[in-house]
Order: structure tokens, then C-alpha cells, then sequence
């Protein structure tokens, strides 16, 4: 197995926290990971990624150049990253917030209003754990198990927000065979 | 130990309090504020000391004071703040004290970025400071490295009483990887005891004392030389390598920290191509590890030292080579990093058209 994602979207998203939650799935399934964040001069509102490799081999350069997996929060994402997928390669929309189609035709799509289940369950701010079930429910990267260790370890302080999140997480499973998704 | 998942900066601080360092001063600047916050946090509960200075100027002589008192101690800074340092480390290395001291490279010159960059190896290995002394440069390429490489640090400081630099960047300091500390000697007991260092009289017979000021000629000369009998013992004791896929490699690609994990992306690009292409991986830039190149020299076709520079390390690699090979050089610079497919294009490049 060698998966390479980028999470991308605007800073508030909680885009590094999902990017932490596989990783930390992958290290607790005992895998090789690496998580690379964007480091400009980031706010709140201003563009922010990560890269996480998971991977059954040490990991080499941490930087994604070719994507198995990209998922695209906001429209500026979706323009900038869906040139790195590779062939066949799968894309994540959120098409609460992207109102454009993927220029290409070689990668699998799906559209996910995460935001749009995020404010029905009450809290926008889930809707970055919506996109990692759904993202789950389309590939096995990691075990359950791990995932929700993880968040478990990603919320460590916060430990209030972890049945929320888990609940997202499931929905967003959900999600993917719901009337939502159109792939 | 379970692994735990931290960033470089972070791994690098946690790594110095386990391997016994009490003592950090510094002064904050991107890419490397997690250390600075995290010994912020840390240092308190084991009983250390943590100093923000007003300055790095102020902090490295902080240093100076704390390793003279016989104490680990550890500074961090990236690039300006490093060079803001140069004086302190000069007269550290003059004076004989151990300390370590990690540079976390952005991209420069002056204020530059704060992107990755690997521009500071000259002012690491060749100098950086006045006078003739030499830091041990050692250069880590994953977190888990970088957590060895700060015990062994400290303990090669102690071992030669000079400043041991970790030169790392950006990316290095940023991302995440599962780390372990189980490689690390635990505590202060390991650690020898400094009969140097100025802790006061006691039952001492002759004073300690610590200075870099000698005006009378001959006798700075003759420190210089004993500095440099030091220098020649670390040489033949402290290189550090690796080399990966260079037994039939007819191109020897010639790469540290992060870059070095872009190369391993290449040598397999490559192998899809037909093109066997190796890594030397030098771990001390200073001492510069010779003896990969002794080794591959007779039969390797060329070497590609590549940086993130407009070309640094590629002139220690000449001298290793020593005119019996072709090195060439390829880099990218200011803080961007090279893609495995443009030193791909390179490797074709110089191999001469197709293969």
C-alpha cells in the first residue's frame, strides 16, 4: 500500500486535523507515515493543505507530486490540486462550498456536501471529519479501529468533541450511498 | 517504547531533555518556534530552565555561560537568527564549551523566506564565525533521525568540548513522522564530568577558567593547533553516511536531510527507466564523509550533488572526487524543493540523451 493524499481548503477548515487523523491511523495500523503541512503565512480564511503518505514502505520525499487521493474543501483547492492526481486517482469534492466540476475524466469523483450535513447535525465545524468517513467508506486505507483511536488522539483535551466527530465521521460513511453522492 | 507521532522541531526538543539537556535559550523565528514552545512547556516540569533572550545575540551567549558552567545546553534558531549567532559560536568554539546548536534552514539570503532551504551549508561546515575552528555538522533526513542525532550530539560536545551543529530545514522541523526515544541514553547519568567547567572553587586546588582571549601570539597559536588535533581526531572518528543502491550504480546521485528523501524517490523513478542510479548520503557534513567516494569511485560513471542551493556541498564533493569523475550539480533554491521528476530529467540529462 502506498497512499498518497493531500487535504486541502481554506485555514478554519480543520484541514491539518483531518490529515492528522489518517496519520495517526496509519502509525496505531503500524505503517510508515509522514504528515507535511503548508507553512506560509496562514490565517484563518487564507489556504491551507497537508500531505500524508501512508505507506507499507519508509516513506521518501513527504512532498505529494502525484496523488492517489486529493480532497478538495473549497473551489481554489479543487483548481489547484486536481492536476497532481494520478490516473484513476480519486477526488473528493465538497460540493457544498465548489459549485465547479473537475476539469479531467481519468479520476474518479465524488461530491460530498459536507457543510451542508455538517449544519444539519449542528456544528459546521464537523464537516472536515464528514469528509475522512467519507473518504474511509471509498477505500480501507486504514482499520476502523485506528481511526477512532485517532480522533480519540487528535482531540486529546478536548475530549467533548470526540462523539460529535466520531458521529460525523459515520455520516459521512453514510454519506456515500446516500442521495448526496453523485459520482 | 510506542511511537508517537511529532514534528521534527518537536521531536528535536523532547530528544534533548531525554538525552539530559536542561538548559535552552533561544529566540523565536519560523520554521523553528515548535522547539522554542515546546521547551517553553517542557523544561519546566522536568526542572530545566527555559530563556526566551531579547535577542539571538543575548541567547547564544546565554549558552556560552550555562556550557562554561559545565551544563547541556541547547540553542535553536533558522537561518538570520544563526548567523545573528555567529559571534557567540566563534567564541564558543574558542573557548572549548559544548553545546548544541540546530539550525532549521530557510531560505535566504537576508531575511529570505521561511521556506525550506539548504543555503546555510557553507556557514555550517566551513566556518560562520571568525577565526580558525570547526563545527561537527551532522545532518538528519527523518524525525526519527533527527531525535538520534541530538543524543549523539551532545555526547560527541562533550567528547571534543566543541559546539556540535543539527542542520536541518524547514520541512524537516514541520512535518510529522512517527518517532520512538528508545535509542537515547536516559538522563544526566551517562554524562561525564566536566573537571573544566567554572562551578566555583570547592576543594578545587587551581582555578577553572574559561576564555577565548590570548594576545600573546605563540601562545594562540599553539591553542590553534591544539584545537586542530581535536579537529583531526574528530575527522577520523565522527563521519557519518549512508549509501543506498550504489553497487552497480553507473550515476551517484549525492544528497542530505530532506533532499536525500527525494533522491530515494529517484532511484526508483530511475530503476523503471533502466538507469541504476545510487545515494551517497553524507549524516556529518562536517567531518565530509570521504570514504563513499574512495569506495565508488573506480567504477561509478558520474556524480549529481543536488541541493536545495544554487550549489554548496557539490564543491566538498569535488574535493572528495578529486577531478577522477565528472560532478555535476543541480539545485533549486530560495525555498522551493526539487520534484523526483525534474532530477529525473537532470540524471537523463547528463547521461547523454536517451538512456
Amino acid at each position: 500500500m502506498d497512499e498518497k493524499i493531500i487535504f486541502a481548503g481554506f485555514g478554519g477548515q480543520g484541514i491539518m486535523s483531518m490529515g492528522l487523523i489518517m496519520s495517526y491511523a496509519g502509525m496505531m495500523d503500524g505503517k510508515n507515515v509522514s504528515w507535511l503541512p503548508s507553512y506560509g503565512p496562514e490565517m484563518r480564511g487564507g489556504t491551507a493543505n497537508c500531505h500524508v503518505t501512508i505507506s507499507d514502505e519508509p516513506v521518501g520525499s513527504p512532498i505529494i507530486n502525484e496523488a492517489t487521493i486529493v480532497v478538495a474543501m473549497n473551489r481554489p483547492s479543487l483548481e489547484r490540486f486536481e492536476k497532481d492526481l494520478v490516473a484513476g486517482g480519486i477526488l473528493l469534492i465538497n460540493s457544498s462550498l465548489i459549485d465547479i466540476g473537475p476539469q479531467r475524466s481519468d479520476i474518479e469523483v465524488y461530491r460530498i456536501p459536507a457543510n451542508d450535513i455538517a449544519n444539519q447535525m449542528g456544528n459546521l465545524k464537523i464537516a472536515n471529519s464528514i469528509m475522512v468517513g467519507a473518504l474511509m467508506s471509498l477505500k480501507n486505507i486504514v482499520s476502523e479501529d485506528a481511526v477512532v483511536n485517532a480522533f480519540k488522539k487528535v482531540f486529546e483535551g478536548k475530549e467533548k468533541l470526540i462523539p460529535i466527530n466520531i458521529q460525523a465521521y459515520n455520516r459521512g460513511k453514510e454519506s456515500i450511498n446516500s442521495q448526496f453522492a453523485v459520482k | 517504547m510506542a511511537k508517537v507521532l511529532m514534528k521534527g522541531n518537536e521531536a528535536l526538543a523532547e530528544a534533548a531533555i531525554q538525552a539530559g539537556c536542561r538548559h535552552y535559550f533561544g529566540y523565536p523565528i519560523t520554521p523553528q518556534n515548535e522547539v522554542t514552545a515546546y521547551m517553553a512547556k517542557r523544561m519546566p516540569k522536568v526542572g530545566g530552565v527555559f530563556l526566551q533572550a531579547e535577542s539571538e545575540v543575548s541567547a547564544i551567549n546565554m549558552v556560552y555561560g550555562a556550557g562554561g558552567a559545565g551544563a547541556r545546553v541547547l540553542i535553536t534558531s533558522s537561518s538570520p537568527g544563526i548567523s545573528l549567532m555567529q559571534e557567540g559560536i566563534s567564541y564558543i568554539a574558542g573557548a572549548e564549551i559544548p553545546c548544541v546548536i540546530a539550525n532549521v534552514m530557510r531560505g535566504g539570503p537576508g531575511l529570505g523566506g521561511i521556506q525550506p532551504s539548504q543555503s546555510d551549508y557553507f556557514q555550517s561546515t566551513k566556518g560562520g564565525g571568525h577565526g580558525d575552528y570547526k563545527l561537527i555538522v551532522l545532518a538528519p533526513s527523518t524525525i526519527q533521525e533527527m531525535a538520534d542525532l541530538v543524543q549523539q550530539a551532545f555526547d560527541i560536545a562533550d567528547k571534543y568540548r566543541n559546539p556540535v551543529m543539527i542542520l536541518g530545514d524547514g520541512m524537516l522541523g514541520q512535518m510529522m513522522e512517527p518517532v520512538d526515544f528508545d535509542n537515547i541514553k536516559k538522563g544526566e547519568n551517562h554524562i561525564e564530568e566536566k573537571t573544566w567547567a567554572t562551578t566555583g572553587m570547592g576543594t578545587r586546588k587551581k582555578k577553572n577558567i574559561i576564555n577565548s582571549l590570548e594576545l600573546d601570539p605563540q601562545m594562540l597559536e599553539k591553542h590553534n593547533i591544539e584545537l586542530f588535533k581535536k579537529y583531526e581526531k574528530a575527522s577520523k572518528e565522527e563521519v557519518r553516511y549512508e549509501m543506498t543502491n550504489c553497487e552497480d550504480a553507473e550515476i551517484i546521485l549525492v544528497a542530505y536531510g530532506t533532499i536525500a528523501r527525494v533522491a530515494k524517490n529517484v532511484i526508483e523513478l530511475a530503476k523503471r527507466e533502466n538507469i541504476n542510479v545510487g545515494l551517497i548520503r553524507p549524516i556529518s557534513l562536517w567531518p565530509f564523509p570521504v570514504e563513499p567516494f574512495e569506495k565508488t569511485v573506480n567504477y561509478v560513471k558520474r556524480y549529481l550533488s543536488i541541493e536545495m542551493s544554487m550549489g554548496q556541498m557539490v564543491e566538498d564533493v569535488k574535493l572528495a572526487v578529486n577531478g577522477r569523475k565528472p560532478v555535476y550539480f543541480y539545485g533549486r533554491a530560495g525555498g522551493m524543493v526539487p520534484e523526483p521528476a525534474a532530477i529525473l530529467e537532470e540524471i537523463r540529462k547528463i547521461s547523454g540523451g536517451a538512456k
